[in-house]
């Protein structure tokens, strides 16, 4: 089903951050189902979404990377009920950040993924990769 | 540099990451990092031969830390943290890198970019486990003492069964008698045992224990400590304040039967009652079922009544789930009031007849014995009147190609799933998350379903999600097992990968403490001239939510701290060779 994303050098650079026990399993799924996506698409796995300091955000666009993109825990977080509430707040910090040093906003995204989001994953980093280049 | 020893092991996985990667490339790559003293390639790394091997390496090559690359933490961090352990290495100075779901199957297609992008994931593994430090996992002692919230026949029999394993135990009930919703519905399924007499047995057998204690018309109102050593402050007959220090707790508040809105399915009328209503009216009866002062010949179940609710604007937050029991509670009923009156007529209006498992046995029984089973649509459910003093009740049946059918009736049954007990107090006490639905959440419905994100509070029967009976007893000597096994073992290792604070950086805002929905884990504490904000191990859940809220960066989580972030990022994105 899944088409396999544009190739080469040059794809836009995508950090992830994912959650242990939500999001990752969503990924790691994608894999299992042998989903493609841009292999410029890079995770790392963090206990909780709430817990993303937007400092890493800024320090990720500044290393190199084209966009990052926050898979959040959604309302199946374990351990805080305000999570999205939470992740959304710090989402819009990373982006407010951006925008003071004249960075597009837009490279930070931030979606809700479960533990059973494959399809979810791969069309947001289909649709992320394809607007990363773009900008 | 920090002057770690590290190894690199890359995992073929049969030819699961091999066939897709170029695993000597990645080798000599992760070779190549600064701190890796070895790197090896394994063909299976979770066999206990490549274990063995590891485990020389990292005895003969003194490391001091390590990375797997293989597949997903889910399957072995936990195998190749106790492979650290017996090797003699802290366990927290493992690393698993996923290259397997998250690279190799991921990126089929492309060798020489999957094994660029696997070289950049060891390579921010290298860079995690460098900035690592050996953590010690938090020894706590356990309290050989359980609280159980909840004195309906889950909490009954979690309180026998905990004292059999010999702990003792509270009981906190709200009302002033056990039992909960049964004693007052008479005989139920699967085996007709009568609800008051079941409660009966069981609280005998409970005042018999000298290691239980019962309380009644009596609430839990405050919890602090942590898993193993909990004090609770139990409020008895509104005055009396009791405190109890216990390791764990089992919470089996059960639930509230679905309470129809006036003028849903006609209730309201003279007539409609709710099943459990009928149950009251059918356990009372005596060689007739009897609605006031008139006798029942016709009776009409309408089933799914506050269960599968579609949103609309009668139900804005509607009850989305099945309540599971309810199907089969009402083709029971039936049986019982045929054993009652073999004259009375009974209509079932039902969308899916869900009497799952044996339960089949008595939805035949019930046909057999002259119920009459009408299938409605979900988007044309039956319609409850009082023209002319006599109940009708008009449906589209499904089986007749949607022809409208009109049925008299001296009493319409709505058949009332079930909804979450109001547990404000209780939910603010004990801090449990609750579900969508509004039930207590579990922390994984599969492969933990009686724990929650609270360590040491275990939930149980059908507080946690609609049961059966049957099922709500199950749940309860789950948690009982639970529990016990973390008071039977005398002490509890919890992980120590929580938040730190930096008392150089710290300059208390109060930032962290605001945000930390867990109490008791951070609390301002003076050093020497400046307060800062101390973090309590025991009580931190280690979720970070206080990471990103640090105006001055002051808090770490252990194992993924600020420095260990940024130094993945950094390795990640650097070129590869």
């Amino acid at each position: 089903m899944a088409t396999v994303a544009p190739s080469g050098e040059g794809r836009p650079k995508i950090l992830v951050f994912s959650t242990n026990n939500i999001s990752d399993p969503g990924i790691d799924l994608a894999g299992s189902q042998h989903m493609n996506y841009s292999s410029s698409v890079k995770v790392i796995s963090i206990p909780c979404s709430g817990g993303i300091n937007p400092n890493w955000v800024l320090h990720a666009l500044e290393a190199g990377f084209d966009g990052v993109f926050i898979a959040a825990d959604g309302g199946d977080c374990a351990y805080l009920p305000d999570c999205t509430t939470r992740t959304a707040r710090i989402a819009e910090r990373a982006q407010g950040m951006l925008k003071e040093r004249g960075k597009d906003p837009r490279r930070v995204k931030m979606a809700a993924i479960c533990s059973v989001c494959s399809e979810p994953f791969v069309s947001h980093m289909r649709q992320f990769t394809e607007a990363l280049s773009k900008l | 540099m920090s002057g770690k020893r590290i190894g690199a092991f890359i995992c073929h996985c049969g030819g699961n990451i091999s066939d897709y990667v170029d695993e000597e490339k990645v080798r000599a790559a992760a070779e190549k990092e600064s701190g890796v003293a070895v790197a090896k390639t394994f063909i299976f790394s979770c066999s206990e031969a490549a274990q063995q091997e590891m485990i020389r390496t990292i005895q003969e090559e003194k490391l001091d830390g390590i990375v797997i690359a293989s597949c997903s933490p889910k399957l072995h961090l936990t195998t190749f943290r106790a492979m650290a352990k017996r090797s003699g290495l802290n366990p927290y100075m493992y690393t698993q890198v996923n290259v397997r779901e998250q690279c190799s199957w991921a990126h089929r297609h492309e060798r020489e970019e999957a094994t660029g992008k696997a070289i950049h994931l060891v390579r921010a593994g290298v860079a995690r486990t460098r900035l690592g430090v050996p953590l010690t996992d938090l020894r706590i002692e356990t309290t050989p003492a359980a609280l159980v919230v909840g004195a309906g026949v889950a909490g009954m029999r979690a309180a026998l069964a905990l004292s059999d394993i010999g702990m003792a135990v509270y009981v906190v009930e709200r009302a002033a008698e056990v039992g909960g919703r049964i004693p007052r519905w008479g005989r139920m399924f699967p085996n007709d045992r009568d609800g008051a007499e079941m409660i009966g047995t069981l609280l005998q057998a409970i005042r018999g224990r000298e290691g239980i204690t019962l309380f009644t018309d009596a609430e839990v109102v405050g919890k602090s400590g942590s898993v193993g050593d909990f004090s609770v402050v139990v409020r008895v007959r509104g005055v009396e304040e009791i405190t109890l220090r216990i390791g764990a707790i089992v919470v089996a508040t059960g639930f509230d039967p679905y309470p129809p809105k006036a003028g849903e399915f006609g209730y309201g009328l003279p007539g409609v009652v709710t099943l459990p209503e009928f149950r009251e009216l059918v356990a009372g009866a005596n060689g007739q079922i009897r609605y006031g002062d008139r006798e029942v010949r016709n009776i009409v179940y309408v089933y799914c009544v506050g269960s599968r609710q579609a949103a609309t604007e009668g139900h804005p937050h509607p009850n989305l789930y099945c309540s599971r029991f309810c199907c089969t509670a009402a083709v029971h009923t039936a049986l019982l009031a045929n054993g009652i009156d073999d004259g009375v007529n009974q209509y079932h209006l039902y969308r899916d007849m869900r009497t799952y498992g044996k339960s089949e046995i008595l939805f035949e029984e019930a046909g057999r014995k002259g119920s009459v089973f009408v299938r409605y649509a979900d988007d044309a459910p039956p319609v409850v009147e009082r023209p002319d003093g006599g109940l009708l009740v008009r449906v589209r049946d499904g089986l007749l190609g949607g022809e409208e059918i009109g049925i008299p009736a001296d009493l319409v049954v709505l058949v009332t799933g079930m909804v979450p007990r109001e547990n404000a107090n209780l939910v603010n006490v004990l801090k449990l998350p609750i579900d969508a639905g509004g039930f207590f959440n579990e922390i994984h419905p599969k492969l933990r379903p009686v724990e929650t994100v609270i360590d040491g509070v275990f939930v149980a029967g059908a507080a946690q999600g609609p049961k059966t009976l049957a099922e709500s007893v199950a749940s309860s000597m789950a948690a009982v097992s639970k529990g016990a096994a973390l008071l039977l073992k005398g002490y509890v290792d919890l992980p120590p990968l929580v938040a730190k604070v930096d008392t150089e950086r710290c300059t208390w805002c109060g930032e962290c403490e605001k945000t930390c929905p867990f109490d008791g884990a951070v609390e301002k504490v003076r050093q020497g001239e400046k307060e800062i904000a101390c973090i309590h191990p025991a009580l931190c859940k280690g979720c970070g939510g206080c990471v990103p809220v640090c105006p001055v960066e002051a808090i770490d989580l252990e194992g993924c701290t600020n420095a260990q972030v940024k130094a993945m990022i950094d390795a990640l994105v650097r070129e590869a060779v």
